[in-house]
């Protein structure tokens, strides 16, 4: 028999889908630390990047602040968050690697969403006379609210991926699976979580595609295309992690 | 009335933009700040809505120091057209119009109607209401441009270059139909190019500015013309040239006007008139 038939023979029993441990269990772990995360990075991040944005102040200690945040390795802070804050506080400590994860890419949509606007819109918009906070919510955020889904959409795969992690901390999710199956030896197992981090992930990433496009306001459609350009020059998906 | 007393201004590097400007603007006339880039022109236009504040002297409107007013209002209650238009492009062309009205609390009902007077005002179809600036030609977003400018009814039209980006000959035809509208509306019209003869045909009372903001001469354009101030204004409208420097050659069908290189520019129709 080969592997993958095993593995889908495996996601597809009966036994997978019941009591505590069942795959829905899981999926819906996986499913709230990944969201969880996303929204308090951008609780965090978003007004960041949008006073960058705006103010044009600010820049180069955000590219180095996410540049930090980038480089650090997921596994390796959620560890030692792990022994900083006691086995008590592991979702906390995973949590923190999660959002760590995912504030660059949400900071850079933001505020290249707001670097991409003509500086002569924003300045007619202002000369007429629109107070700061009218330029903020009139222009910049709806002109540059595509590339903040954007960087959204990145955000989110890389913590939907990174989350599998949260099983070595015994945190459920996905990876749940994965690291038994690797300790078992069982590559059904492993393999048949893979594939469910990677659909879902897949199913995520769709899912924010279809919100990115419609959030390109109306009148800019024609620029979708170079909006699309720009995003991939500033926010790389990576998704490197799925172990 | 717009007033610059002794106006500077110094930028934080060390440049000084414009330094001791003093001009008088007379209301419900138009007025050109010509000169070649980077001469301030724009940085003087911009200091009558207070998009840029002087470092020192004092503008005023009517007699009021503006720097007393508050910059959001002050620029809501004057109209300003700038170069590619500036339109909002997710707004449409009504929207675009009507931001200013809206801004200071009209009704979306009131606000429209405006909208669309106005764009009959400046020869816009009310079919292109619902478009947006990307679907409008230059011409068509120029047009845009100026019946936003004027959507609250302002005293004071500030213009910057609005002609600049467009072909020769919507641009003849853009500025044929300011000058029908300044007939029409009657404005204090502050305008500024750097095309002499875009100066010549729209300013009553024409400014070239040298770097600096340097005041070279104030006059109408028939004062300038005919007096230029220095060599180098009339180098600047190029007095020696072109259809500036003409003489009289009899022809056979009577006398016409030639310029330096014997190319006939006109007839001379009052000696035809009184032979």
């Amino acid at each position: 028999m080969n592997l993958i038939s095993d593995a889908i023979a495996w996601l597809f029993a009966p036994e997978q889908w019941e009591g505590k441990d069942g795959l829905q269990t899981l999926l819906g772990e996986h499913l709230l630390f990944t969201v969880l995360s996303v929204l308090i990075a951008g609780v965090i991040a978003i007004p960041a990047g949008w006073a960058i944005g705006h103010t044009g102040k600010g820049r180069e200690i955000a590219v180095a602040a996410a540049g930090i945040a980038r480089a650090v390795p997921s596994f390796g802070l959620l560890i030692l968050l792990v022994l900083l804050f006691g086995v008590t506080h592991k979702p906390a400590a995973a949590l923190v690697s999660f959002v760590v994860l995912a504030i660059p890419s949400l900071l850079a949509g933001a505020y290249t969403g707001f670097e991409a606007i003509d500086r002569k819109t924003i300045d007619a918009a202002r000369a007429m006379g629109m107070t700061e906070w009218q330029v903020l919510l009139k222009v910049e955020i709806p002109l540059g609210l595509s590339l903040l889904v954007g960087g959204l959409r990145a955000a989110t795969l890389q913590v939907v991926a990174t989350v599998t992690i949260a099983a070595y901390v015994n945190l459920g999710g996905l990876g749940l699976p994965i690291i038994t199956g690797l300790n078992l030896r069982r590559f059904d197992m492993v393999l048949g979580g893979s594939l469910m981090v990677a659909v879902l992930a897949l199913l995520l990433d769709l899912v924010l595609a279809i919100v990115q496009k419609a959030s390109v306001p109306r009148g800019l459609v024609h620029r979708r295309t170079t909006t699309k350009n720009h995003d991939a020059d500033h926010l790389p998906v990576q998704d490197e992690e799925l172990t | 009335m717009i007033e610059f007393e002794n106006i500077s201004k110094h930028y934080p590097d060390g440049t000084k933009a414009v330094s001791d400007f003093s001009l008088q603007i007379p209301a419900h006339s138009s007025t050109v700040f010509v000169g070649s880039s980077g001469c301030g022109k724009t940085t003087l236009l911009r200091m009558i809505n207070r998009m840029v504040d002087p470092s020192a002297g004092t503008v005023r409107i009517d007699g009021e120091d503006i720097s007393t007013k508050n910059a959001v209002e002050l620029r809501r209650s004057i109209g300003y057209v700038m170069q590619n238009s500036g339109l909002l492009p997710h707004f449409s062309v009504a929207d675009n119009i009507a931001t200013v009205p809206r801004l200071m609390g009209e009704s979306r009902k009131t606000s429209r109607r405006r909208a669309l007077e106005l764009m009959d005002t400046v020869g816009l179809s009310a079919t292109m209401a619902d478009r947006y600036p990307h679907q409008l030609s230059g011409g068509q977003q120029q047009r845009v441009g100026v019946a936003r400018g004027l959507a609250s009814d302002p005293n004071i039209l500030l213009m910057d270059e609005p002609f600049g980006a467009v072909d020769p000959i919507v641009r003849a035809e853009l500025q044929n139909e300011l000058l029908r509208l300044q007939k029409e509306l009657d404005k204090t019209i502050v305008f500024v190019t750097h095309d002499i003869d875009e100066a010549f045909l729209l300013g009553d009372q024409v400014v070239i500015l040298a770097a600096g903001a340097q005041k070279l001469q104030v006059g109408s354009p028939s004062e300038i013309i005919e007096n230029p101030a220095n060599d180098f204004v009339a180098s600047f409208i190029g007095a020696q040239r072109g259809s500036r420097a003409l003489s009289v050659k009899q022809t056979a069908h009577g006398p016409v006007l030639v310029d330096a290189q014997g190319r006939t520019q006109g007839r001379l129709v009052e000696d035809r008139l009184n032979p």
